[in-house]
């Protein structure tokens, strides 16, 4: 990792307490403990309770992840059970790695 | 299931002509859609949908877009003198930006819902209290998310989220063709109830907007399509705007037509709230009849319109003097409106707005509108014949003695308009050219006059500088109704 670690930070829209929205920020987390260890904050914010952030970040569908440090910042949209589409999307692989890119697409 | 044909209260939309096509507006607490070919108008009326409401109904809205920017919605609206700045600002407008969303790119990976949207669309309606919601449009919604199957049972959920909050809706989708499927991606399907169509045609080198109420929840309303304008003053407009009116009173009054030999030929003069028709050809003497009936009105101290699609105000004013009557003075005395419009500055639909904007603001008692026949120039024969009936509908209502001439052909002989157009009129005038004994005569015969008796015969009249003289019946002379170049059509 070139980056310096601590800088990553998400922040994942939800509704409520669905399944699907458990499991989205479930999958975020693990997603990011493998590839960055303890060095990142995720934020869950629940949209029926904020409608207002929803807004201001434009939301359509939940779950919707904004990674918001270190810049480029990404959307990733959905509940990101595929890992390795969900690792490119959020750009926690690195270019280099020869990560088996030949999922679905 | 059991109030499916149970028609619903109706909200008004305080839109000119689209409350009288509907009966009273679109169904409260439910959605409607709202599916044309691009540059319809869906935007626009989706914008004036909340606009009335707030102006005339004092009912907030909530916009949902999935397409302009909320800075592209102020700024058109502005320019019809809409400003939703203010009504944002006073919390009677809110935005849902939906819009696209930003330079970032966004991915789908998984499952998703539109929990996001609902959420927000809750926030705004209740943070407002809105009574209305337009959501533009259901089809962009497609393009942004790939998974048709999913976005249509999402937008579903969303469609019935909004039946939840009690609000009115009107909702936009795209079509494809004019007549063919409803709508791209069967939108139709889950907002069924209610279906409004919006047109754009090109029919004979003629653009014409136009509005059909395809279904409206099982009630009444009116068939087929309606002629719309987008009008600076009233936004969208949608005409005829008086067919479906009041029953139109039956006025007993008679006012003079100008003429005294005329009246005696009517019977007694034009009823008050009468519609008449003169038809002649070209030069026999329409616009001075036409000016005699305004100059009899100014006379008795009535305002008067006189609304000329052929002649420039100088050609008007100059060729009335030579027969004895100033314009510019009657004018003066402020019981004249004289009004000259070229015929291809403006569609057909925007000469009908401003006939009745004329009548709207100067509250005339009489109105003459010379000559019908200029319109065709920039409009069909079926958009004519709309806009006449609608007119003529409209002065009755406001019990405008009107009197519109034609060039013959129009009225008279078997033109394709005459049988819409008898129906309308009271009384119908024909001037015509009479050969007799080698000379061309004039004559005028009274052919209609609705509730009354008339002079059947067929006098001759002169034309000198005091104007229009009707003498005796004109014999020895036949073909004149009917010239023979109109007998073997």
């Amino acid at each position: 990792m070139a980056e310096t670690q601590d800088s990553y930070s998400f922040r994942i829209f939800v509704t409520g307490e669905s399944l699907r929205s458990q499991r989205a920020a479930a999958n975020l987390r693990s997603l990011c403990a493998a590839a960055l260890g303890d060095g990142f904050e995720i934020e869950v914010v629940d949209v029926l309770e904020r409608p207002e952030l929803a807004e201001s970040e434009r939301i359509i569908a939940t779950p919707t992840v904004l990674r918001l440090s270190p810049p480029p910042s990404r959307r990733v949209v959905g509940d990101l059970s595929d890992f390795d589409l969900a690792a490119a999307a959020l750009g926690l692989v690195q270019p280099e790695a020869p990560a088996n890119l030949g999922g679905p697409s | 299931m059991s109030d499916v044909f149970q028609p619903a209260p109706k909200l008004e939309t305080g839109i000119a002509g689209l409350d009288q096509i509907t009966f009273g507006g679109l169904p409260r607490g439910r959605t409607t859609l709202v599916s044309g070919t691009t540059g319809t108008g869906k935007t626009l009326l989706a914008t004036e949908f909340l606009a009335r409401g707030i102006q005339r109904h004092d009912e907030p809205g909530v916009f949902i877009t999935f397409e302009e920017r909320p800075e592209d919605i102020r700024r058109n609206a502005a320019s019809l003198g809409l400003d939703i700045a203010a009504w944002e600002a006073a919390g009677m407008w809110a935005f849902v930006d939906a819009s696209d969303a930003g330079p970032e790119s966004e991915e789908i990976v998984g499952g998703y819902d539109f929990g996001g949207l609902m959420a927000r669309v809750g926030h705004a309606v209740t943070g407002i209290c809105a009574k209305r919601l337009s959501f533009d449009s259901l089809g962009a919604v497609f393009s942004r998310f790939a998974d048709a199957g999913v976005v249509r049972s999402e937008l579903k959920r969303v469609v019935g989220g909004l039946r939840d909050l009690e609000v009115t809706s009107l909702l936009t989708a795209e079509r494809t063709e004019e007549y063919g499927a409803i709508s791209r991606f069967s939108i139709e399907e889950f907002v069924a109830d209610n279906v409004v169509l919006l047109r754009n045609v090109l029919e004979q080198e003629r653009r014409r907007r136009t509005v059909e109420i395809l279904k409206l929840r099982g009630a009444p309303h009116r068939a087929g399509e309606w002629l719309f304008a987008i009008d600076a003053r009233q936004g969208l407009v949608v005409l005829p705007l008086s067919t479906i009116g009041a029953g139109t009173p039956a006025s007993s009054e008679r006012v003079t037509t100008g003429i005294p030999e005329l009246d005696e030929m009517c019977g007694g003069g034009f009823y008050k709230d009468a519609v008449a028709f003169v038809s002649g050809p070209t030069g026999v003497g329409k616009t001075l009849l036409a000016t005699h009936f305004v100059a009899a009105g100014v006379a008795a101290g009535e305002r008067c319109v006189l609304f000329s699609f052929e002649e420039s105000r100088e050609q008007l004013v100059r060729n009335a003097s030579s027969w004895g009557l100033d314009l510019e003075a009657m004018e003066a005395t402020g019981s004249l409106m004289l009004r000259c419009e070229s015929p291809e500055l403006a569609s057909l639909e925007h000469h009908f707005l401003s006939v009745e904007q004329a009548i709207e603001d100067y509250r005339p008692m009489r109105l003459a509108v010379d000559n019908l026949s200029a319109l065709e120039r920039v409009a069909t024969v079926r958009g004519i014949r709309d806009v006449v009936i609608g007119l003529g509908s409209y002065v009755k209502q406001h019990e405008v003695t009107t009197l519109f001439t034609a060039t013959s052909g129009f009225v008279g002989g078997s033109s394709v308009t005459e049988a819409h157009l008898s129906v309308l009129t009271d009384s119908i005038l024909l001037l015509r050219y009479a050969e007799v004994a080698g000379e061309m005569r004039r004559s005028v015969t009274v052919v209609k006059m609705r509730g009354s008796r008339h002079d059947h015969a067929i006098r001759e009249f002169t034309i000198d500088d005091h104007g229009m003289h009707i003498g005796d019946p004109l014999r020895g002379a036949s073909g004149v109704l009917f010239p023979s170049e109109l007998k073997g059509r």
